[in-house]
């Protein structure tokens, strides 16, 4: 579904990621975990196109084509979702109005009928219930006075209404209360299907208690330094980071 | 001492007939009023209030002087729809009342509107003192000629105590004629003790043309009543308009504005508020979106001359194209106006390099326990949330749209009445591009 192959992005004039290669198959779940600062971030934002996030070498792939080529809303159409870190807040749009206006705009460019504002709040109550948003932050302008985990919570509400091929959750979990936590991951969860594959990137191995990944990945200094099954985010809880320096050799040298 | 040239634009009208009214102060008025405009011509950029619109271009233009055939010019009904705000109770077409356009619902008792024409034809004397007014500031060009010309436009009374709940709209077309011609409306609305009224007040363009319109609208608001003002300015893309308009509010008065302004090449707004009783209210709420070679001048004058009193100007310009928008934004708050509550904030957008927005807020105070708060910003979209609507697949032209509605819309969330907000809404999306 995904292939990325020794990926190099610059932001601001300083290289992020330097040779980062991952391989997602459909229906995997795959958590990245890295020290602050290491390019995390910076992968989200270079799979979902944002500006000013420059790759000067490598290749990614999504279902074949060139995701690199696309318009950040080319992928969106195509499949590829980004839960943002730090959500935006934009006042002045209604988030009922920006979540049709966005989910019919993915239709349309997929060729597909859309739906009209009946059909639609239809659409929204019943993955409500799935995904435990309070309605009332649906009549307010997009993340506007959300409290942090609101945010967070409007993220997954996206993502299970947009139902995207390919998710990328950056650090959902922080911030958030235990019982949001466990709701985000049932979301989450509740998604999960042998056609749809997650990325997931966290600082917290309790995560991967509730969202069982099939791969972990340490991202470090712009690349995959290490990569194992869920022990690896146990180990990683354990001993720290500096474990990895010491004990694993690139995945690059590796593979 | 030599006299300086005459610029084509004087010399049109300089000669041109006055209207004939039979009226001795009156037309006194005029000739006083003319001859003031021919004697100083246009302001240039050397006048403060004119530094940032420079009228050397429409100097060199010649507007004939009114319409003979404003009568009978077809005007579209459609054009004149505004869906859930009712029918237009008075239509002027290039200055002139249109009877056959107009349709006022019964108006409740103790509401008095009517053409000025027909006003100064049976019972000017009330007038009087609003009409034979001499206007003597170096940047009254527009307000000179509109005193010697304008033969017609709105003369509005509500009865003390009277509140209509229905919206009354006052509709202003400039109408393609023959040639470029100069048209004028004065309007005068007073409100009684503890009356309330809601305006609706559009300009709009019918047909191709380049037209200079004046306005002068006189605004007066007794103790305790409430006017809710809302102004649509879609005025022809080729043309000039110029308004001014003068509120003054007495004790615990209050007054809403609300103006969109979208039309005319060039369009200018003079807006002074004199609040002179005790807890006298003054909101504004507006924006300007000038596009592509559009100039939009708004320039607002709050004088706070007695206790207690409060003004909220909150105000918005997003200038795309070659678009350029002026804003001056000057509080005064007397000696003795203790208690004073100012607050005024324009932001603005420019979509684009080459477009352009001058804005200056200016605060004068001369009392004692004053609150004021005054704010202007120039900024660019927020590259973050552009990014963030394109992720979930709103393609880009189409995200600049709502973002850029979503700023410009602010001023218009307290617009109480749900259809003209919705109206302002499709304008708003309609204007910007995507
Ligand atoms: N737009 C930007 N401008 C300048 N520097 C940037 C920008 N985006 C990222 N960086 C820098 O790139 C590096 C990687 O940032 P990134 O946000 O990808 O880290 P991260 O792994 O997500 O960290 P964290 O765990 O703290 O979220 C950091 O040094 C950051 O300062
Ligand atoms: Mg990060």
């Amino acid at each position: 579904m995904l292939t990325i192959d020794n990926l190099h992005a610059r932001v601001a004039g300083k290289d992020i990621l330097k040779g980062l290669s991952l391989e997602v198959r459909p229906g995997e779940v795959h958590a990245i975990m890295g020290p602050n600062g290491a390019g995390k971030s910076t992968l989200g934002n270079v799979l979902s196109g944002r500006e000013g996030y420059e790759v000067t070498e490598g290749s990614v792939l999504f279902e074949g084509r060139n995701l690199l080529e696309l318009e950040p809303e080319e992928r969106a159409a195509a499949g590829v979702f980004l839960a943002f870190q730090y959500p935006v807040e934009i006042p002045g749009v209604n988030n009922t109005y920006f979540l049709r206006a966005a989910f019919n705009a993915q239709r349309k460019a997929r060729g597909e009928a859309e739906l009209d504002s009946m059909q639609f709040l239809k659409l929204v109550r019943e993955k409500l219930k799935v995904m435990q948003l309070s309605p009332e932050l649906l009549n307010r302008a997009v993340n506007e006075g959300f409290s942090g985990g609101e945010k967070k919570r409007n993220e997954i509400f996206q993502m299970a209404l947009l139902e995207p091929k390919l998710a990328i959750l950056d650090e959902t979990d922080s911030g958030l209360d235990i019982d949001a936590l466990k709701q985000v991951a049932e979301g989450v969860n509740a998604l999960r299907s042998p056609e749809r594959s997650f990325i997931v990137v966290t600082h917290y191995q309790r995560l991967l208690d509730y969202i069982v990944p099939d791969f972990v990945h340490v991202l470090a200094g712009g690349r995959i330094v290490e990569s194992g099954d869920r022990s690896l985010a146990l180990k990683l809880e354990e001993h720290g980071y500096a474990w990895v320096a010491e004990h694993g050799e690139p995945a690059g040298a590796s593979a | 001492m030599s006299q300086p040239a005459r610029t084509p634009f004087v010399a049109a009208l300089a000669g041109a007939p006055l209207p004939a009214s039979g009226i001795a102060w009156l037309d006194e008025a005029r000739r006083g009023n003319l001859e003031a405009f021919v004697a100083a011509g246009l302001p240039d950029t050397r006048v403060e209030a004119w530094k940032y619109t420079a009228l050397r271009a429409l100097a060199q233009r010649g507007f004939a002087a009114g319409d003979a055939q404003a009568a009978s010019r077809p005007i579209d009904p459609a054009l004149l729809a505004l869906p859930g705000a009712g029918a237009p109770a008075l239509v002027f077409v290039n200055g002139v009342f249109r009877q056959d356009l107009s349709l006022p619902d019964a108006l409740p008792a103790g509401v008095s509107l009517q053409p000025l024409s027909g006003v100064l034809e049976r019972d000017p004397e009330p007038l009087r003192f609003a009409l034979a007014r001499y206007y003597r500031e170096a940047g009254d060009a527009f307000a000179r000629l509109n005193a010697a010309f304008a033969g017609d436009g709105v003369v509005l009374r509500v009865e003390a105590g009277v509140r209509v709940a229905a919206p009354l709209r006052l509709v202003f077309v400039g109408a393609g004629a023959e040639g470029d011609l100069a048209w004028h409306v004065r309007n005068l609305v007073e409100l009684g003790e503890d009356a309330e009224l809601t305006l609706v007040e559009q300009h709009l363009g019918a047909g191709e043309q380049g037209h200079l319109g004046t306005q002068l609208g006189d605004f007066a608001l007794h103790a305790g009543a409430k006017l809710h003002h809302a102004v649509l300015q879609q005025a022809g893309t080729g043309s000039s308009l110029f308004r001014r308009s003068h509120y003054r509010l007495d004790a615990r008065a209050q007054a809403h504005l609300h103006a969109l302004e979208l039309g005319g090449a060039l369009a200018r707004h003079d807006l002074c508020a004199e609040l002179v009783g005790d807890g006298a209210a003054f909101h504004t709420h507006g924006a300007f979106l000038p596009n592509g070679r559009q100039h939009m001048d708004t320039q607002l004058a709050i004088h706070h001359r007695a206790h207690d009193t409060v003004s909220s100007s909150t105000w918005r310009g997003v200038a795309g194209g070659r678009g350029r928008g002026v804003f001056r934004g000057a509080i005064v708050v007397a000696a003795g106006a203790d208690g004073s509550d100012a607050t005024l904030a324009n932001k603005n957008l420019l979509l684009s390099p080459q477009a352009e927005i001058d804005t200056k807020p200016e605060l004068e105070i001369y009392a004692d326990e004053v609150k004021a708060a005054h704010g202007a910003t120039v900024g660019q979209l927020d590259e973050r949330a552009l990014f963030y609507l394109r992720s979930r697949g709103i393609p880009g032209a189409q995200a600049h749209a709502l973002l850029t509605a979503a700023f410009a819309r602010v001023p218009f969330e307290s617009l109480s009445h749900e259809a003209l907000r919705n109206h302002v809404e499709q304008l708003l999306l309609a204007q910007l591009p995507g």
